[in-house]
């Protein structure tokens, strides 16, 4: 019976985060639109927008490749699969120890790796520009990632997000968890196209980054990617609720009843979140290009600080 | 001393050094200007807490000088001086960002690997907040030596300045004759530091410290 | 043991039976096939000996009153294990590459000579017989960069390969010495019976490094690695690059944790900071190029600078006593080792079918090649992801492991070290990111998009062998990535031997993961995370294909709705760096672009220069080459002395010599 309860549960995430991504997205988009005076699309708009592409034909580019129709699919299942090891209401679930918090950190690599040859395969200008800034961005935040990961095991004793989301809870307030929770947005913002590094809504080379990486993509397969971009989103608010607001997490094996508080527990920091985010891409512009690395710099700068405090001396 | 306080305290420390690296980034007057007083507000709110954990009611009276004098009045003078040599616009050519952060936290690192051996046998709350403290002093100074700017420089000096009473307050009981006097040297400097700008800026039309050097 | 020394003596009897049949149409085929066969047994024996008992084997060749000393323990084992087995890749995929070598007879000989020397060079166990196959292994190797001697470059990078790998082993001659010690004693078993003091341990650390670092591709003493390995043909490129950079290592590995003894703290520092500096250098250099195999040969630099990282921080546990952090650091590094021999290997295997196939070496000339060799581009795209660090493949295994280990160290004791090995994780986590970015403008230049010239539109699958080769190489890539925990056991021998920790045992853990350290601490089940990836994707193709509609249409890209740009307007491999050469390049290597834009009105073309120094070269070689130059030009004075000077002159240095002797009797 524990199996079963297990897998229903491990299941249950699955098809939770899913379901939520295009909620998500949407709330986003009705606070901008709010603190913009408009009034905005409804915030169920996303899932009417996927099923409107999905009946729509895919027009494919005359010079593309294999890789380009297998792409959507690859970039959805690994983002999927990285959102799924993201504890949201319950840590400890049935396949959490088979990847680790680096190991999510390398599949989004993955996502995005396909992505940028997707871009370079349709043989276009826009997809060189895309697929040219997103590895200088990666290039910067994939290693601020991994030192952020570094400050949170070295606190939590494991890289394991199950064990790290239980010890958080007593961790107190330490200078390090603040570098990296500052580095952690950064990143975050960065990995989701948001202002200020990218304009998830323009039509203007000059500001795209993922934008133009997609351009050439229809029908169902850009519905899946759309559908991958929110799942980054989840992920992303996921993992900075479970890091470092661990409040209303249920442990396996707790009734029903621990369980529900810990879904409405969830919701709640994904709607909080929402909010402060559009809040955040409403109140400051997007930046030039090449000032991009500069910010960065600092949330790499800040991991390397955080993870040297914490070599120094453990308690810091 | 419960641990949340020990931890808020550190978390004070930090963020003063957090701050200075943002003064770092800063390449344009005003926002450098304004980071000066959020670096002093931090000052002046973990003072306040030192002298709530430490009990020592004349800590207050420093952290309200802190507040005051470094936190508004400070920064309200260097922005009018900023307006009236016009200088606002300006983008401050600096030494390459990232370099200056690397530098950063290579002297991060170097206070560490300083004071925590030194301070083996101290309190052990002290020791780390002397640690950062002397890291916010080094950047403080690396921000005087890689800007051109006289403006940039003054605000090093503070930020230099705001990691030397950091430090002070950290250690147990800091007289209050020593803060006021200190106070009184910033305010002397200050005061000569604006009649040198202002001579500087009449005779050669320019504050930027690399133009003067030529003309010497 | 002397099935190893059976089959190391008939490479080189293929090696001189190739000179006989030379002028035949089947020396190729019939050299590689034996090539391919012989590999092919040692790495099975290998794979078998590492966890066998050590032999040992005294014969009667070389030096009268040495011998020659052979041993194979379990890190021989190992490094046989990885140099034969990219042996046999090479050679399967020469019996089909090998037909379009315009002189096989400046390759042919030297090919099995260059395989025998690399195992000769392994089993090795004194310094005479070490070094005798050191050079052999450098001569056969700069025979075959020769090969191609017509081609613009070649004679200078085979005069530069020459000059750095003769001062490398000069290096590590004097290091031999000293560790030999005034009594002579050249075999390897006398010389770690020998203790070292702590100032004759620096001077020998520092020549086993320029030694073994010169011949792996260390930064500074890289610079003969970018010339020498794109000139040779593509398996002799192949096995340069991932097998004997890997000997380098074996003989790095051989002397610092086995033969100078228990090591110091602070010998850990110049694998550190060396290795970091060098992942993250290799890789930006990497970016600069467009040259196919120059940017393969940068990347090789890359990976020597992570399994350095991993040997220095496997020598700091070691020196501290922490012998399972220890194995884990250097289980890592060996993980590395034979997983950049596989994914090189068939990088290289796949730069070389496209080369022959388009004529054209240079990126900037290619494009679209995905449609015109479908085998072998699958087979490089999964050698891009290993090499990227990409679940679920063997580089992030390896990788992971790096990562893990370094969550270790800060219970190292020295807090310099302490302070370093954050330093190094930053560097190396700096190189992985842009790794994936250079590997993905490597593949999605090289074989997506539009073709740029007519060559890349007419080019052709290679032949079946070349494939195959590629394609063994990828699965394998797959498989040690989705069972990591095999490999990681069948290595435990090796970190037992040298290290005395070893990592928990991997087979009998549930679902195959991996557990570095302990199951509460950390885990990676790559069978668990392939299947996740499999599974969902198949999953949401079912689901989508049942409610989307099916229609497709082939049409013209639409770009944003630019008329018809042709394929000159793609990306190029320039284009696609610039954003990182601007934000990298600029600080180290001094990048700057010059625009020479017309006026309005103005017909001619537009021009973009780029301009890059490499700061190494500048900084190091240049001034010593000049001072080399000028100390000679100085010299040049004696080739014209009178009668009487030259008299004098040898009247001086008797004089000399028999004061010297006064001094020392």
């Amino acid at each position: 019976m524990g199996l079963i309860t297990a897998l229903l549960m491990q299941l249950g995430q699955m098809l939770l985060v899913i379901a939520v991504a295009p909620a998500v997205t949407g709330l986003v988009r009705k606070v901008k639109a709010r603190l913009q005076r408009r009034v905005g699309p409804s915030v169920l708009q996303p899932y009417r927008d996927l099923r409107r592409l999905c009946g729509k034909e895919v027009v494919l580019p005359q010079h593309t490749s294999w890789l380009f129709r297998v792409a959507p699919y690859v970039i959805f299942a690994a983002t999927w699969v990285a959102t799924t090891l993201v504890p949201t209401f319950e840590t400890g679930l049935l396949f959490s120890w088979s990847g680790d918090l680096i190991a999510i950190v390398a599949m989004l690599g993955v996502a995005r790796f396909v992505l940028a040859l997707a871009a370079l395969d349709t043989g276009t200008s826009f997809g060189g520009i895309g697929a040219s800034r997103e590895v200088m961005i990666a290039s910067m935040a994939e290693p601020a990632m991994i030192m952020i990961t570094f400050i949170v095991a070295l606190i939590a004793g494991s890289t394991q997000l199950s064990t790290i989301a239980v010890t958080m809870l007593s961790a107190g307030l330490r200078v390090s968890l603040a570098m990296a929770l500052v580095a952690l947005v950064i990143v975050a913002l960065a990995e989701n196209a948001r202002i200020p590094f990218d304009n998830p809504a323009t039509h203007l080379e000059l500001t795209m980054v993922h934008e133009a990486m997609v351009l050439e993509y229809s029908g169902r397969h850009l519905a899946m990617i759309e559908l991958a971009g929110s799942l980054r989103l989840v992920l992303y608010i996921s993992l900075i609720g479970c890091i470092f607001f661990p409040f209303g997490l249920a442990v396996d094996d707790t009734g029903l009843s621990a369980h529900a508080a810990a879904l409405a527990a969830y919701l709640a920091k994904l709607t909080i979140a929402c909010v402060l985010l559009a809040t955040l891409e409403t109140s400051v512009a997007k930046m030039r290009v090449f000032r991009i690395p500069n910010l960065l710099g600092i949330a790499l700068m800040l991991g390397l600080l955080g993870t040297l405090l914490l070599f120094v001396k453990a308690s810091m | 001393m419960s641990a949340f306080s020990l931890d808020l305290a550190h978390l004070f420390a930090g963020g003063l050094v957090l701050v200075s690296f943002m003064m770092i980034y800063q390449n344009r007057l005003l926002p450098l200007i304004s980071t000066l007083s959020l670096h002093s507000l931090l000052l002046a709110l973990s003072v306040a807490w030192q002298a709530h954990i430490q009990d020592a009611p004349h800590l207050y009276i420093t952290a309200a000088i802190a507040l005051v004098f470094k936190a508004i009045l400070v920064p309200w003078a260097l922005r009018r001086m900023v307006f009236r040599l016009g200088i606002h616009r300006e983008i401050e050519p600096v030494v390459s960002i990232g370099l200056t952060m690397l530098a950063g936290i290579a002297l991060v690192a170097l206070s560490l690997e300083v004071m925590l051996p030194v301070t083996a046998q101290a309190d052990p709350v002290a020791r780390e907040d002397i640690a950062l403290a002397l890291s916010v002093v080094l950047i403080g100074m690396l921000m005087m030596v890689t800007r051109r700017n006289a403006v940039s420089q003054v605000v090093g000096f503070m930020s230099l300045e705001n990691g030397i009473n950091l430090a002070a307050t950290g250690a147990k009981g800091m007289p209050l004759v020593v803060e006021i006097s200190v106070a009184f040297s910033i305010l002397i400097a200050f005061i000569v530091i604006g009649i040198f700008l202002f001579r500087i800026r009449e005779r050669f039309d320019t504050v930027d410290v690399q133009a003067l050097d030529e003309f010497g | 043991m002397s099935s190893f020394l059976a089959c190391v003596a008939a490479l080189l009897a293929t090696s001189g039976l190739s000179l006989m049949l030379i002028r035949r149409s089947f020396a190729t085929v019939t050299i590689y096939s034996f090539c391919l066969v012989i590999s092919l047994a040692l790495s099975v024996l290998s794979v078998f000996a590492i966890g066998a008992a050590p032999s040992t084997i005294v014969l009667p060749i070389g030096l009268p009153w040495i011998g020659a000393h052979f041993r194979i323990d379990a890190l021989a084992a190992v490094f046989l294990a990885i140099v034969n087995i990219g042996a046999a890749a090479a050679s399967l995929y020469a019996l089909g590459y090998g037909r379009h070598e315009h002189e096989p007879g400046r390759v042919l000989p030297f090919f099995p000579a260059f395989l025998a020397a690399m195992n000769i060079v392994v089993m090795a166990a004194d310094a005479y017989g070490f070094l005798f196959a050191w050079e052999l292994m450098s001569l056969s190797s700069w025979a075959m960069v020769m090969a191609h001697h017509r081609r613009e470059g070649t004679t200078r990078a085979g005069y530069v390969y020459l000059l750095m790998a003769s001062f490398g082993t000069f290096a590590l001659l004097l290091a031999f010495g000293l560790l030999a010690g005034p009594s002579g004693a050249f075999a390897f078993d006398a010389m770690q019976a020998h203790p070292l003091t702590p100032g004759l341990a620096g001077l020998v650390l520092v020549l086993v490094v320029i030694g073994a670092g010169s011949k792996a591709g260390l930064v500074p003493l890289h610079v003969w690695l970018p010339l020498a390995h794109p000139a040779a043909p593509s398996h002799v490129s192949a096995l340069m690059s991932g097998v004997m950079t890997k000997v380098a290592i074996y003989a790095f590995i051989r002397l610092t944790f086995d033969v100078m003894g228990p090591p110091a703290w602070w010998w850990s520092l110049p694998a550190l900071l060396l290795g970091g500096i060098t992942a993250v250098m290799g890789v930006l250099y990497a970016l600069m190029e467009s040259d196919l195999k120059r940017v393969l040969a940068y990347s090789t630099i890359e990976n020597i600078g992570i399994i350095f990282a991993a040997l220095g921080l496997s020598m700091a546990f070691k020196a501290a006593g922490m012998g399972d952090a220890a194995a884990l650091a250097l289980t890592a590094a060996l993980f590395h080792a034979f997983n950049h021999m596989l994914f090189k290997s068939a990088l290289f295997f796949g730069a070389g079918t496209v080369i022959e196939a388009t004529g054209e070496q240079d990126m900037e000339n290619l494009g679209g090649l995905i449609h015109r060799m479908p085998l072998s581009s699958a087979a490089f795209l999964a050698a891009c992801l290993a090499i990227a660090a990409l679940p679920p493949f063997n580089g992030f295994a390896s990788e992971w492991l790096v990562f893990q280990d370094i969550l270790l160290s800060p219970h190292l004791p020295q807090m310099g070290l302490r302070m370093l090995v954050p330093a190094v994780g930053v560097l190396l986590a700096l190189s992985a990111a842009l790794a994936a970015a250079c590997f993905a403008r490597a593949f999605g230049i090289t074989y997506l998009g539009r073709p740029r010239t007519a060559a890349a539109d007419n080019a052709v699958e290679a032949d079946r062998w070349s494939v195959s080769a590629m394609l063994v190489c990828a699965v394998l890539c797959l498989l040690a990535g989705i069972f990591p925990g095999v490999v990681i056991d069948r290595l435990q021998p090796a970190a037992v031997l040298l290290v005395a920790g070893q990592m928990p045992p991997q087979m009998h853990i549930d679902w195959l993961s991996i557990v570095p350290i302990s199951a509460s601490q950390s885990s990676y089940n790559g069978l668990l995370m392939f299947g996740f990836l499999v599974m969902s994707a198949t999953m949401t193709a079912g689901v989508i294909h049942r409610v989307s509609s099916r229609a497709v249409r082939r049409a013209p890209f639409w770009d944003c709705g630019y008329p018809g740009a042709g394929p000159v307007a793609q990306y190029s491999a320039a284009s696609m760096s610039q954003p990182i050469r601007r934000v990298f390049g600029t600080v180290v290597f001094d990048t700057h672009e010059q625009i020479d834009m017309p006026a309005p009105g103005d017909l001619r073309p537009a021009k973009l220069r780029r301009f890059i120094s490499d700061p190494i070269w500048d900084l190091l070689y240049a001034p010593i080459a000049r001072a080399v130059g000028a100390v000679t030009e100085a010299m040049n004075v004696l080739q014209f002395l009178t009668i009487r000077r030259y008299l004098g002159f040898v009247f001086v240095t008797l004089v000399v010599l028999l004061v010297v002797l006064t001094i020392w009797g």
